[in-house]
């Protein structure tokens, strides 16, 4: 409950920040929204020495889509702002079915999608929905920016690619070729809970072919699992009930669940591809249908 | 001219008067004991052991003690010095306060600190090394009478293992005899898990001995400050009128504050060595990992029937898994608290229970989580083997109980274990239920929804409770009878206050101890304070906990309030200028019998008491009641509830939630209404998600929110609450029964029960709680039971 | 000109160590943060790692936030920052440098009480009270947003925030209650 002592800044412009950053060696922390930080510092499985706000710097708290379509969610943009999100709600089906299941009501005030990126907690929900989307994290150090694809950006459990005097400022999420269809599916047993299972799929598609596809998967392996073969099963026809089994047996098969007290390996392994079924009937659903 | 007065609207008995205590805390003006701030005051915190069993080789404080703030480092060897390493526990056995030899299960308190702020105390604990040596771990009873299991208590002669009692009660040979006359047996084993209240308030003290005065107060979260007081004497050989507890406003106990716990004896050693005020509030992780579990008992069930659905006899025994100190907080004739008031609301003839205790590397307590000691188990493990029997005998689950229940005009009744229930109609509370969950269509939808693949489910639950112990014959608590009391003093303008030897966490007692008193004397309850929790003002009493707040410290204000009638009577009788005799009493006033106009208040007769008494009588209007309960009272429930299992995932959704409680009569049904909602919903906890599981090592699983899970508003169900069933109490001053844990006692049962109905094609005959959906799921897909006893499944 | 106690300076904290002539004293980085609270504005010297929930117990003594869990999941600190509901003890106390925070302590006015509490009152929402100030400020922020929300929405913003008591049904109407009387109170359009 108490933090071990720690020197704090508080920049107001990217480059101090990294600057700072670059000064503070391998014990520093870039402090966003905080709620997975600073429970892990009152715990102190967390001990840094210089932890850098960045709630300060202006002109980060942005999503918005280029008029190409492409999406951009800064780094201090909160999951309430997405929950919250009109665009969001028009545009990015996984994105907007995901938001409301991150923590809870309190914590998405404050927590961002890029600081649950960085986090890269295997049980983190972003992580699968930007990876099953594409996306990348950009990230700004002293030689400038530099975009990491989020199949690279997570190195393995609470680890990424960040440089220590690099910050990530941006989450990118490509346009979509065709009509976005998706969902995101969490089994958790109460709000607030981590996912005991979580799925993301994503969807690009033009008439009925599925252009490109994406499928994510949370809680059942030791860093976020992009579940390829599952979407390549997809990729190039439309939604049928052989494809759609496919995809959720080749997911079944990416994971890589543990037995523990939220349940066996293969229950969890069953979830899986009970949640890529259950999200992928409901895009091969009608439109009127999936709205509903 | 005076009038008798509106009992409804003075706020007496029956009015849902709005709660006092309310407009302090939608203000933030509680007191709890973490507000409280003495001058001088240190900080507190604890360093707990990472091993579930280990010995110790060497503490080294030094780099503790060398940190700017810190005062004082206390360690297992430094209370040994002292005779306080070990103390007692409530049931005759002794506990660790710091750890001196070995530390028994995972989170046990070593060493503490004790510093300017709290920030400063965590460093401190942080800068000091122990160096264990790693024992093998005991996670479960079948563990702990293995060959070769190591004994944990070493310490302690005459202990060559891991037994802590066998014990048994009811009649062996007679159940015998039902047995093996019977057409059926029906079995089931179970285990129900591990638990923690867990209010949302921590543990927490601040000790301050002040040594001009030689006196010792201490601010704490406990339900039982009188006990405390004792323990506190005992413990700290202090004089008892030197210590006064103070218990301010507690945030939620629910039994998790009944036990002296290290922390308290650790914060009050500190201020006596210090002479300074020391705080100490335990974190939520301290708190899960060390204080007061409940439950982790298995059972093995067995009942004979007869074939036209006759309950011949029943057979349990249990195996209680009690950590690795036996600190169960119950009366001390029992071992397994009053896990034999199994089946009293059931007309059995005969019955017998053993029941065995072991140690473990887990966490004391044994606590009456929500419940009247072990009730929870006995009416859950009663319910479970209700629904197993029915469905052995292929009956409808309502007709099999409507069948056994003890019939309205067998009171009192002697259950098979010695009770003696003193009122109820359950058949009646059983139809009220039926109707309102529409029983038969609900049957109907099942049996559709089952052809189309959807799991529909009813589960029915039942429990009668034995609350309000004493009577001082059978009940004590380390030999201190379980009575409790009541004072009140009457103000010569009519206000009054009443003190009791309870402590409310939230269950209302200063808006309805008034209540009572507005009824035995028509003070208007607006009228009376209400105080409680402070051991040098308090009367004596044994706290407030299983539900004996109404039974016993409710009657005992009702018998003072009469007392005080009394001696009113004489000032009226004076003031009217008749004989007693000729004074006759109607709510607030007396009057003249053969001119009823003539009368006076009882605020009139108040200021007489002050002004105005006649020669002779000693003056003021106050007095104190001990009360001393006959009987136990016997609230009856029936809890319905219909839910829906996903075949695939095995989540499960409560469609509906029926309670009919027969609490006799309520004081405050606002109130009422309130603790059967709170106890309903952790019934929905229990069943569903709330359990602490340990792994082979003994790491605990649950040791913060992350993993012990509470279900917010989200999850938690409706419920419909019906009233309609009242059968006073006969042997309570005012009729009413004990209410605040049924729900928490009889509910989870019913949930389990729906489930399992859900899903009663697979023949699957018991999922442990809490029914996680793997569980579920794991029964429908392999159509077997599933066991949740530690330790917890994993791949390794 | 009359000079008003107090009227300037506001609260400053003061944490005094034990001077045992070493360097550690010297190195306990402090900051100097402006904030304002339930209207008043403050200043504080505060260590960094001292969290919010803490600044307001301790530094400023409004105890009605209280702090029930170490894992940010009961609520019960829950405080308005600018108007956001946040848990205190998830947020640093220097991260409140130039915000402002509402407790407890200021839904009230001297003479009335805000419609929340009085509903959490009439509903009986509340029973030991501990969660309360947590659950009322999560509501407010949900009424100031969303001035008509269905059981539904009420159930869901409050999912932030943990009950042992009451079984949370209470507390669901006592929200709706106050937001009926909120929408009878506010001026017609």
């Amino acid at each position: 409950m108490y933090p071990s002592r720690f020197r704090y800044e508080a920049p107001h412009t990217v480059a101090e920040a990294i600057r700072l950053l670059a000064a503070g060696g391998d014990n520093a922390k870039v402090l966003a929204g905080g709620q997975s930080l600073v429970p892990l510092m009152k715990l102190r499985f967390a001990a840094p020495e210089l932890v850098v706000d960045i709630n300060n710097l202006p002109g980060l708290s942005y999503h918005r889509a280029d008029p190409d379509g492409t999406l951009r969610i800064g780094a201090l943009c909160r999951h309430a702002d997405l929950e919250r999100s009109a665009l969001l709600a028009g545009t990015q089906p996984t994105m907007a079915a995901a938001a409301p299941l991150i923590a809870d009501p309190i914590v998405r005030n404050r927590g961002t999608l890029v600081g649950s990126l960085c986090h890269a907690d295997p049980q983190g929900d972003w992580a699968s929905v930007v990876l099953s989307l594409g996306g990348s994290v950009v990230a700004e150090g002293p030689d400038g920016r530099r975009s990491i694809p989020m199949t690279d950006f997570v190195t393995g459990p609470f680890q990424n690619l960040l440089a220590p005097d690099e910050i990530a400022v941006e989450a990118v999420i490509p346009a979509a070729q065709g009509e976005r269809r998706g969902g995101y599916l969490k089994l958790e047993r109460r709000v607030g809970d981590f996912a005991t299972v979580g799925v993301a799929v994503s969807l690009e598609t033009a008439g009925e072919v599925v252009r490109r596809a994406g499928i994510a998967l949370t809680g059942v392996g030791a860093s976020t699992i992009a579940a390829s073969a599952a979407a390549a099963a997809l990729t190039g026809h439309s939604l049928t009930a052989e494809s759609i089994a496919a995809a959720a047996s080749a997911a079944a098969e990416a994971a890589r669940p543990r037995t523990d007290h939220r349940g066996s390996a293969e229950y969890k392994r069953h979830m899986v591809a009970t949640f890529v079924e259950r999200i992928l009937t409901r895009c091969s659903a009608e439109p009127a249908e999936r709205a509903a | 001219m005076s009038q008798a007065v509106d009992e409804i609207k003075i706020g007496g008995l029956g009015a849902s008067r709005k709660r006092v205590e309310d407009s302090r805390f939608i203000r933030g003006k509680g007191n709890y004991t973490d507000d409280i701030v003495l001058p001088g005051m240190l900080h507190m915190e604890i360093l707990r052991s990472p091993l579930a069993h280990a010995r110790i080789k060497s503490i080294d404080a030094s780099k503790a003690w060398d940190i700017p703030g810190v005062h004082l480092v206390l360690t297992g060897e430094m209370m040994a010095t002292r005779n306080l390493a070990w103390m007692p526990t409530l049931s005759y056995d002794t506990q660790a306060v710091l750890a001196t030899d070995k530390v028994r299960f995972q989170g046990q308190e070593v060493a503490c600190v004790i510093a300017d702020d709290p920030y400063i105390a965590k460093d401190a604990c942080e800068a000091i090394v122990v160096d264990y040596e790693p024992l093998p771990v005991i996670v479960n009873p079948a563990q702990a009478v293995a060959d070769g299991a190591p004994v944990i208590r070493d310490d302690k002669d005459n202990q060559p293992d891991n037994v802590i009692y066998d014990w048994e009660v009811g009649d062996r040979d007679g159940t015998d005899r039902a047995f093996a006359s019977a057409d059926l047996v029906s079995k089931l084993e179970l285990h129900y898990p591990r638990s923690h209240p867990s209010p949302i308030e921590c543990c927490g003290s601040i000790a301050d001995f002040n040594r001009a005065t030689s006196k010792l107060t201490v601010y704490m979260t406990t339900q039982a400050p009188h006990i405390i007081r004792a323990a506190v004497a005992m413990v700290a050989e202090l004089p008892e009128h030197m210590i006064r507890i103070i218990s301010p406003d507690i945030g939620g106990g629910f039994g998790n504050k009944v036990p002296v716990y290290p922390g308290y004896v650790c914060s009050i050693l500190a201020s006596i060595l210090l002479e300074r005020p020391v705080k100490w509030i335990e974190d939520k992780s301290g708190n899960l990992i060390s204080t007061g579990f409940a439950r982790d008992v298995y059972l093995k069930g067995e009942m004979a029937l007869r074939r036209d659905g006759k309950i011949l006899a029943v057979r349990m025994h249990t195996d209680a898994d009690h950590g690795a100190f036996f600190s169960d907080a119950q009366p001390s004739k029992f071992k397994i608290g009053l896990m034999h008031s199994a089946f009293a609301a059931y007309d059995v003839p005969v019955a017998h229970l053993t029941a065995r205790g072991t140690y473990s590397n887990k966490a004391p307590g044994g606590v009456a989580y929500r419940c009247s000691f072990r009730v929870t188990e006995a009416m859950f493990f009663q319910e479970r083997m209700v629904q197993a029997a029915a469905a052995d005998l292929g009956m409808d689950q309502a007709e099999f109980r409507r069948m056994n229940f003890v019939p309205d005009d067998a009171f009192p009744h002697r259950t098979p274990f010695g009770f003696l229930t003193d009122s109820g109609q359950y058949a009646k509370c059983l139809e009220v239920g039926l109707k309102a969950i529409d029983y038969d269509n609900f049957r109907q939808q099942q049996a559709q929804a089952r052809e189309r693949g959807r799991l529909l489910g009813l589960g029915i639950s039942t429990m009668t409770e034995p609350l309000g112990a004493g009577n001082s014959r059978e009940y004590d608590i380390l030999g201190i009878k379980m009575f409790d009391s009541a004072e009140l003093k009457v103000h010569m303008t009519g206000k009054a206050i009443v003190r009791t030897g309870a402590r409310g966490q939230g269950q209302g007692h200063e808006t309805t101890w008034a209540q009572i008193v507005a009824h035995e004397l028509g003070i208007p309850a607006d009228d009376i304070v209400v105080e409680e929790g402070d051991t040098d003002t308090a009367p004596f009493g044994m706290g407030t906990y299983a539900s004996r707040s109404t039974p016993v410290a409710g009657a005992a204000v009702a018998m003072v309030a009469r007392k005080i009638r009394a001696k009113a009577r004489k000032l009226a009788a004076h003031l009217l200028e008749v004989s007693e005799e000729d004074v006759e009493w109607e709510l607030g006033r007396f009057y003249v019998r053969s001119a009823p106009d003539r009368g006076v208040t009882i605020q009139e007769c108040a200021i007489a008491a002050y002004a105005n008494m006649p020669d002779g009588m000693e003056p003021g209007l106050d007095a104190t009641a001990y009360y001393d309960p006959p009987n136990l009272t016997w609230p009856f429930a029936v809890y319905i509830v219909t839910v829906e299992v996903d075949p695939d995932t095995g989540v499960w959704d409560v469609l509906n939630m029926v309670a009919v409680d027969d609490c006799g009569i309520r004081i405050n049904p606002m109130i009422v209404e309130g603790q059967i909602m709170g106890g309903l919903t952790e019934a929905y906890a229990m069943s569903n998600m709330q359990f602490i599981t340990f792994d082979a090592d003994g790491n605990c699983v649950g040791s913060n929110y992350m993993d012990y899970l509470l279900p917010t508003a989200w999850e938690t169900p409706g419920f419909e609450l019906h009233s309609e069933v009242v059968t006073p109490c006969p042997h309570h001053p005012i009729g009413a029964k004990g209410i605040g844990e049924c729900a928490a006692v009889g509910g989870p049962a019913a949930f389990v029960n729906a489930v399992m109905d859900a899903i009663s094609a697979t023949g699957v005959r018991n999922v442990d709680m809490p029914l996680l959906p793997d569980r579920v799921w794991e029964a429908i897909t392999y159509r077997r039971d599933v066991s949740g006893a530690p330790p917890v499944r994993s791949d390794d | 000109m009359q000079r008003r106690a107090g009227g300037k300076g506001g609260l400053i904290m003061t944490i005094v160590y034990s001077d045992r002539e070493d360097e550690a004293a010297a190195q306990v980085p402090m900051r100097r943060i402006k904030f304002t609270v339930n209207g008043e504005k403050k200043i504080a010297e505060v260590e960094p790692r001292l969290l919010l929930a803490h600044l307001i117990r301790q530094g400023l003594r409004l105890t009605g936030t209280h702090t029930g869990c170490d894992t940010t999941n009961c609520g019960a600190c829950t405080v308005l920052v600018d108007g956001q509901a946040v848990k205190s003890c998830t947020m640093l106390a220097v991260q409140v440098d130039g915000h402002e925070i509402q407790t407890v302590e200021g839904l009230a006015s001297a003479s009335e009480l805000h419609p929340l509490q009085e509903g959490f009152r009439e509903e009986h929402g509340l029973q030991c009270g501990f969660c309360t100030p947590g659950m009322m400020l999560a509501a407010k922020a949900l009424l100031d947003r969303n001035p008509d929300p269905t059981e539904e929405e009420v159930r869901w913003a409050l999912s932030g925030n943990l009950c042992r008591c009451t079984g949370y049904q209470n507390i669901v109407k006592s929200v709706l209650w106050a937001a009926a009387k909120l929408r009878a109170q506010a001026p017609a359009d």
